[in-house]
């Protein structure tokens, strides 16, 4: 068989890509029409966009195998697609290859009570996986604010965490196994039913692999026991420096609370005009504070908990009186991101991570530069965790104020490094934050990194461009086109 | 034995590895080499001793992070945690205050809180290492979360030392249950097995599920008030020394660890029914992990996990220059043999420890 070097394409023939991918899965599941792709030109980092050669939708995970062998014979790239509500371009087209779009397989394949466990298929919507489960009490805990559209494919390739993940974890802590297709079209079945499976934890590799190992074609979850109770603290703060040594304080406290979420004066209002959630308008920064369990511990740490705010300075304290208020707060919070949008044309979402006793100088050193680029900035933080959010503000159809967003962007996770934190806490590289890969690793830890793609899928042909900078292999290869090369 | 808290030997470390790499040197990386003769293969190599590389880097109890060198024992780790009333969720054994952090790690060894608290693998936040062309790397961070580039930390632990040589590790720390108390119900092993799973689809307060000897114990860990009252919903019979039987199993120390039938583990779907034709010694991690001692041979062992939707570990005795855990399936192999190699091209560290084809 001649194959050509990798990193090296022979051009490819559209009609005859289409006519081979049509053997795979069938005419109705290849899209190659301009207006049928446009859906798929970029996912929620609307300034990415690119065309595929073709989209291409199969059924199962036998078309999954088909289609990603013959890929491997002509050396097409794959880009793997869930719902697209990623932030990092992680699923943008690559317009030399094909769009793998995983919506069509959106079973659940089976939940089991007994052993607390759910199977599905990557199409299906995180959100649907707890509602499926809750008649028997059980829920799958990882819960990102896009849970009612984003694909559990989508969250394993991204290891996406949520507001209850510094108690519950990020989706690796929450899987048992998988399927999935390799490059070269090979089916692995990874984990088990189990909770440790012997050799290399295949299982933590794969997960936060962003599309660039494998093919994920069915998962396993854990399910846990729905919390009897759960109730949330909301606390108003005057400075939020005062709301991240609260932080501090609860966590010293020994209780570690379902969801810590902090926003800041931006973030409220924006909330507040979306949804009315029945946040202080006049604080500069708030907390969310949740603890769950049963009766008894929610009923004893929510005493010990507005006790704890109380003496840490709170302006203003509030618990939530039922179900529904309780509800109300999170929506505030979890549609801060369409809420900030309201206030701009366009918003750029960052997603670095820092030590929780940073948070205060961190945000200061943002607000510096907001004034520095001329462009507002909204903060959410997942503050138990660190997870740091900065919204900026800016209109697309503004070339300079495109260039400087991204400057804006860039520095803020270099301030975050600086501050002991790193680039990403869930939403992965993608495209967007290859260029601060380096700020992050040193040459050799990416050449370790480039090894372990090159032992999956050494022709380069998954997501390639994505996630992971190549090094040895760059300059004959035709990862990003021109246009993508800003600087 | 006293412990010299502080040492940095990472320069030495680096400098024998860079040195066997060039010669093609195999080397038995070891800590405590408390689990020589447990969970492996035998190793033949120069040994390659890490625990003198010991000592806590940084420790941030409101952050829940601690750095440590590999070579710091458990013990050692463990009681500066509790100063701050905080603790590893996944409950390793220190197996005589010999066991490593690194060991620990590369074993993936967890103590009966594993359902509830995880892991060594899921407490894992970064870590350095050397791997076998003597770099030094450091992939994660000390933050919660870090999805930049693979997961590299994690995919250390249970690798047991075959992808390089771990030298530092940053965990995530927890605190302190406020109040624990274990409950004792005689029963059979099946009767058992089906509270475990019954309890286990329920939000209690549980934090340790195991039966052996005839009787299921039930651990329960939290608020004081959700211990208690959850205690006199489930009844029972309250023990006084509540930690007996899961010190006994962290530390391998019941009968069964230390009789001469082979003793395999066996890592399965929790519901999964017993198998009449392999008596359990113990079921613990309420359902999902059994000890199973037998002289049984490896295939009528590894059929009956994989009947279970699981896996088998000979964990102690038996032949062990054999395979001694499950088959991988060929194309899953032949990754993780290609994965090894990225990390360890001159395949110097720990030949033959994993599988005897790694
Ligand atoms: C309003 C909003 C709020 C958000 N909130 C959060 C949050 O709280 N926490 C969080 O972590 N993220 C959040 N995100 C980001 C995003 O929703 C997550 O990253 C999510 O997991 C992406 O899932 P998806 O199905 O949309 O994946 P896509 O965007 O389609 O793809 C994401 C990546 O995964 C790869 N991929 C997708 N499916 C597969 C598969 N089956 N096999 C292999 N690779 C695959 C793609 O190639 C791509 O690299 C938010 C996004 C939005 C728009």
């Amino acid at each position: 068989m001649s194959q050509p070097p990798p990193g090296t394409r022979p051009d490819i023939d559209r009609a005859a890509l289409a006519a081979r991918m049509t053997a795979c899965v069938g005419a109705h599941n290849v899209l190659s029409d301009r207006e049928s792709m446009r859906p798929y030109e970029c996912d929620a980092l609307t300034l990415y966009r690119d065309m595929p050669l073709l989209v291409v939708l199969p059924e199962n995970d036998q078309q999954v195998q088909a289609v990603m062998r013959c890929c491997s014979e002509l050396q097409v790239p794959v880009v793997a697609r869930g719902a697209g509500t990623g932030l990092t371009a992680g699923s943008m087209p690559h317009p030399e290859g094909i769009l793998l779009s995983l919506a069509k397989l959106d079973r659940i394949v089976r939940i089991s009570p007994q052993s607390c466990s759910a199977t599905v298929q990557p199409g299906v919507s995180n959100l649907a996986i707890s509602a499926a489960a809750s008649r028997y009490g059980l829920y799958y805990a990882p819960d990102p604010s896009s849970q009612i559209a984003c694909s559990i494919g989508g969250n394993v390739a991204s290891n996406s965490g949520g507001v209850h993940c510094l108690k519950y974890g990020l989706t690796v802590h929450n899987l048992l196994s998988m399927t999935v297709i390799t490059a070269q079209g090979e089916r692995l079945q990874l984990g088990s039913a189990g909770l440790d499976s012997p050799g290399l934890d295949m299982m933590a590799i794969m997960t936060g692999s962003e599309g660039l190992l494998g093919i994920v074609t069915e998962i396993t979850v854990k399910l846990l026991p729905q919390p009897p109770a759960a109730r949330v603290l909301l606390a108003g703060f005057d400075s939020i420096r005062a709301a991240g040594d609260a932080v501090g304080t609860i966590i010293a406290a020994g209780i570690i609370p379902a969801g810590l979420e902090m926003m800041d004066a931006l973030a409220v209002q924006a909330a507040e005009d979306f949804c009315q959630a029945g946040y202080p308008r006049a604080a500069q920064a708030i907390l969310l504070c949740e603890v769950d369990g049963t009766e008894q511990e929610v009923e004893q740490h929510t005493g010990r908990l507005h006790e704890l705010l109380q003496r840490a300075g709170a302006s203003s304290l509030h618990i939530a009186q039922s179900e529904e208020e309780r509800a109300l707060l999170w929506r505030g919070r979890k549609a801060t991101f369409p809420a900030v949008g309201r206030l701009a044309p366009d918003y750029y979402c960052m997603d670095g991570t820092i030590p929780r006793s940073a948070v205060s100088t961190v945000l200061e050193q943002i607000a510096g530069l907001s004034k520095h680029y001329g462009l507002r900035v909204a903060n959410v933080f997942h503050a138990g965790d660190g997870n740091l959010h900065p919204l900026i503000l800016f209109d697309a159809g503004d070339s300079e104020q495109v260039r400087k967003a991204e400057s804006f962007g860039a520095r803020i996770l270099e301030l975050c490094v600086a501050a002991g934190g790193c680039i990403t806490g869930e939403h992965g590289v993608g495209l967007e934050k290859l260029r601060q890969m380096p700020v992050q690793f040193s040459h050799e830890e990416l050449l370790q990194l480039e090894d372990i793609k090159a032992a999956f899928d050494p022709a380069l042909n998954l997501n390639p461009g994505k996630g992971v900078p190549i090094l040895k292999r760059c300059q004959e290869y035709r990862a990003l086109p021109g246009r993508h090369q800003h600087d | 034995m006293t412990e010299t808290p502080e040492q940095d030997i990472s320069p030495t470390l680096l400098q024998r590895i860079t040195e066997a790499a060039a010669r093609r040197e195999p080397l038995r990386i070891h800590g405590g080499d408390t689990k020589r003769d447990l969970l492996g293969r035998p190793v033949a190599g120069t040994a390659l001793d890490i625990s003198g590389h010991r000592g806590i880097v940084h420790y941030e109890p409101a952050e829940l992070v601690v750095s440590v060198r590999a070579g710091t024992t458990i013990d050692y780790l463990l009681s500066a945690l509790r100063e701050q009333g905080q603790t590893l969720a996944c409950e390793p054994p220190s197996l005589g205050g010999g066991a490593t952090v690194g060991g620990t790690l590369a074993c993936n060894l967890s103590g009966p809180a594993r359902p509830w608290g995880g892991a060594m693998r899921d407490a894992v936040l970064g870590l350095e290492m050397i791997n076998g062309k003597g770099q030094r790397l450091n992939f994660g961070g000390t933050v919660m979360k870090n999805v930049a580039g693979y997961d590299v930390s994690r995919l250390q632990a249970g690798a047991m030392g075959t992808l390089g040589v771990i030298t530092q590790i940053n965990l995530k720390v927890m605190p302190l249950p406020e109040c624990v108390q274990t409950l004792a119900f005689e029963c059979t092993a099946i009767d058992a097995l089906g509270m475990m799973r019954e309890r286990a689809r329920q939000a209690l307060p549980l934090n340790g599920a195991c039966w052996h000897a005839g009787v299921l114990q039930l651990r329960l860990a939290g608020a004081e008030t959700a211990v208690t009252h959850t205690a006199r919903q489930l009844g029972g019979q309250a023990l006084a020394e509540s930690d007996t039987l899961w010190r006994d199993l962290r530390e391998l120390r019941l009968p069964l660890f230390t009789q001469a039938t082979p003793l395999w583990r066996l890592s399965l779907d929790p519901a999964a029914p017993l198998d009449d034709a392999l008596t359990v010694s113990a079921i613990d991690w309420a359902g999902a992990q059994r000890w199973v001692a037998t002289e049984a041979d490896f295939d009528t062992v590894c059929a009956s996990a994989a009947a279970a939707a699981g896996h088998a570990c000979l964990f102690r005795g038996g032949e062990r220059h054999a395979e001694v855990r499950s088959p991988l399936h060929a194309p899953d192999a032949a990754i993780q043999q290609r994965l090894k190699l990225a990390f360890d091209p001159e395949r110097i560290f720990n030949p033959g420890r994993l599988y005897g084809w790694m």
